[in-house]
């Protein structure tokens, strides 16, 4: 049976994109083995299975190689039917790609960009990035988790803005999640942290800190043009 | 009042992706003409986010971004389907869309935007994930196997906005020499009668498109 494969992922510890992976297959319960690589040494087996980007996540289902987070998702909820977390209707589905696309787009790099950045071009990343957040907001309506009760594909998509983000603020004094601004989200982030899959896997934040000080003191430094 | 309507642009290669997968499906729709120089209240109100085409509406509830509104579509009108059943197959296809959409396409752009002393270097990455794209096609008739499928409706701007990008600027990136397999699916995939029918006429496109590059100061 085709769910009984050997299941691997290779993996990076402070990747946002690898931990919304691991935090699908924890959530259905599907036994992996876990390879870390070093993205700065990359081994020559991640090179095998992901020449295209050469990048981590890669996600191995016997002879089924995988790359790019999203797309790993949906397989992996294609594949194991328990704990959906794509909804059933068409068009709630497709609003769930379209709003992981956007904060995939508007938040993630825009957020990176301003840890990174400095002076203007730091308040203009950290503006672009609110505003982005103010949409997202308008789309928790209420609910407890953008998949309703229960997480769901969304929540497991933009998770990382529950942790990263924080720590991404931290490390570059921007202020972008303001409570009073994004009740809903703020909720949201913690009813995220708090459910037992989600809290049970999550890189340590002393060791996040010191990491991403360090690259965003390097793509700061870098020579422009 | 139409079940279906498309918010569109005739040039626009991301618009003309969601009318190849309505044809190919027989779905009847209303097409709405966008000005994107001059954006509808229809436009405005039904994709406040991004503000462009595509948007689809069916029963009124609103869609934009075309590799979402191509799923939806193969999800509710089950007719000629774009993707494979199998959840592998349709990982594959929607990491090569991805692949066109993320990488591909910015870098063709990248050569038409970039300064002189950038410009070969651009040309050289563009060449690269072309032959990647080339390589995942080997001796397959389409992207889709033996008829077309998600990513052969995604790669639509290689089938033949990139032809006329190259006409209108003297540019040359795909050529039979350096993608004879790539060229060999272009002929194929543009004789294809759903993706004949859904291409804006060429002389115009180039025309537009001449205009645009003129409009700049970017000189090839």
């Amino acid at each position: 049976m085709a769910n009984a494969e050997h299941v691997k992922l290779l993996g990076f510890w402070a990747s946002p994109f690898v931990r919304r992976v691991e935090w699908a297959l924890k959530l259905k319960g599907v036994d992996y083995e876990y390879i870390e690589e070093d993205i700065f040494n990359k081994s020559s087996q991640l090179l095998e299975l992901n020449p295209v980007h050469k990048l981590v996540p890669v996600f191995v289902h016997g002879e089924r190689v995988i790359a790019e987070s999203f797309v790993v998702l949906e397989y992996i909820d294609e594949t194991w039917k328990q704990c959906p977390l794509m909804p059933q209707d068409p068009h709630e589905r497709a609003m769930a790609r379209f709003w992981s696309k956007f904060v995939e787009e508007k938040i993630l790099f825009a957020s990176w960009k301003s840890m990174c950045s400095l002076g203007e071009e730091k308040e203009k990343a950290a503006k672009l990035t609110v505003d982005a957040v103010e949409k997202i907001e308008g789309e928790l309506k209420g609910k407890r988790f953008f998949g309703g009760e229960s997480i769901g594909y969304l929540d497991i998509a933009v998770g990382w803005m529950s942790y990263w983000l924080p720590i991404w603020e931290e490390v570059g004094s921007m202020k972008i999640l303001d409570p009073l601004q994004f009740p809903a989200l703020t909720s949201w982030m913690r009813n995220f942290l708090e459910h037992p899959v989600i809290k049970e896997n999550l890189p340590p934040r002393d060791k996040m800190i010191i990491y991403f000080q360090k690259r965003s003191q390097e793509f700061s430094s870098r020579p422009r043009g | 009042m139409a079940e279906v309507k498309l918010l569109g642009a005739w040039g626009s290669p991301f618009s003309r992706r969601v009318e190849m997968a309505l044809k190919l499906k027989g779905v009847e729709y209303e097409y709405i003409e966008e000005d994107l120089g001059n954006k509808s209240p229809l436009l405005l109100k039904y994709n406040p986010i991004h503000k462009k085409v595509p948007v689809l509406l069916h029963n009124g509830k609103p869609i934009a971004e075309s590799l979402v509104i191509l799923e939806y579509i193969d999800e509710t009108w089950k007719t000629n389907p774009i993707l494979p059943d199998d959840p592998y197959d349709k990982a594959m296809a929607r990491f090569w869309a991805k692949f066109l959409d993320d990488t591909c396409m910015p870098a063709i752009w990248q050569i038409m935007w970039s300064k002189e002393n950038q410009r070969e270097k651009a040309i050289e990455e563009a060449i690269q994930h072309l032959k990647t794209l080339e390589n995942e096609l080997k001796d397959k008739r389409f992207f889709g196997g033996e008829t077309i499928g998600l990513v052969d409706i995604a790669a639509n701007f290689i089938g033949f906005w990139l032809g006329a990008v190259q006409e209108a600027s003297g540019m040359e990136l795909v050529n039979k020499e350096r993608f004879p397999v790539l060229c060999r699916w272009i002929d194929e995939y543009v004789n294809c009668s759903v993706v004949k029918q859904n291409l804006p006429p060429r002389d115009k496109l180039i025309a537009f498109l001449q205009s645009r590059f003129s409009a700049s100061s970017w000189k090839y």
